[in-house]
């Protein structure tokens, strides 16, 4: 009778101490590689704030090595890719963002280009009709 | 009316050359402006410029209007700004605070040694992890902070008697009354 009260005590430590262990795991390892090649994808939507037209992935510039240094380490903390963009664009503006964000004051940049085949097309289509309209 | 119609191009260009003109020229886009004005400063833990054992952090900010001025031993105009800091210093009107940025503790120490040291502590940032978190993109670079930790401005470059009269004087006048 007491030894089986020990034993359940026994397994009940065993069970306690393995779901403390649990408990206690570190998120899931990320592969080094996988951290590099994330970071690269990062690095290259960012633009290197003291060279203007780089990313931060092709600058020298220090600043742009420690911008590299800090995206491999929040990848490694458990950063999404998301994430990191946007702590970087909480920093630094839109100006860190290399491809600009459609927003209220972008919406000329990105629509222009249709716009203006819109309206080559729009011209296009009315100078046709104009030649097939005319009299023989 | 075909008249008027030859001139539509040229007339759509002139609108597009003065909007570009208007566009293009207003402002420069090497200054950005700083994301964190009325923001609070950023949390951070690093170590003083003298102490690898003394970690300073957000705390030294507290209950006094701060100055914290980007600066390096490498940074060629820190040295032209740094008479005017010294004269700050010697008002004792804010806490003046200095963050040794991309340097070694060494050639920062020197360096304050050279032209004498204006700050009440020196933050050591090696590797850019507070500058990164304040959006510094050169030196000198300086930013004000109010009494309860948020960043109220940032300066761009030295800090010039123009500078201090003109913008931050003002400014540190109007958080001393309380504002």
């Amino acid at each position: 009778m007491k030894r089986g009260f020990v034993i359940i005590a026994m397994v009940l430590a065993l069970l306690w101490g393995g779901q403390a262990a649990a408990q206690d795991m570190p998120p899931p390892a990320i592969s080094e590689a996988e951290v590099e090649s994330r970071a690269r994808d990062v690095g290259r939507a960012l633009r290197c704030v003291v060279c203007q037209n780089q990313s931060i992935e092709e600058s020298d510039a220090s600043l742009a090595e420690d911008m590299r240094g800090l995206v491999r380490a929040r990848i490694r903390q458990g950063d999404s890719n998301e994430d990191v963009i946007e702590y970087m664009q909480s920093r630094y503006g839109d100006f860190v963002l290399l491809e600009p964000p459609v927003q209220s004051n972008t919406y000329i940049l990105w629509a222009a280009p249709f716009l203006i085949l819109l309206l080559a097309l729009l011209w296009f289509w009315r100078a046709s009709k104009r030649q097939l309209s005319r009299p023989e | 009316m075909s008249g008027v119609r030859a001139f539509l191009p040229l007339f759509l260009f002139a609108v597009l050359l003065a909007w570009l003109g208007v566009a293009l020229t207003k402002g420069d886009p090497r200054t950005l402006t700083s994301n964190l004005i009325d923001e609070p400063f950023p949390a951070f833990e690093l170590s003083s410029l003298d102490d690898p054992a003394e970690i300073l952090s957000e705390a030294i900010l507290e209950d006094q209007i701060s100055l914290v001025n980007v600066f390096g031993s490498w940074c060629t105009a820190c040295v032209q700004e740094h008479p005017n800091l010294m004269e700050i210093a010697k008002m004792e009107r804010v806490n003046l605070i200095g963050l040794n940025w991309r340097d070694t503790r060494a050639k920062g120490r020197a360096w304050l040694d050279k032209y004498r040291d204006p700050y009440v502590q020196v933050i050591f940032d090696a590797d850019s992890e507070l500058a990164i978190a304040l959006g510094v993109t050169g030196a000198p670079e300086t930013y004000v902070v109010d009494k309860s930790g948020n960043i109220r401005y940032k300066h761009v470059g030295i800090i010039t008697g123009d500078v201090w009269r003109r913008d931050l004087e003002p400014l540190i006048s109007k958080l001393e009354t309380g504002e």
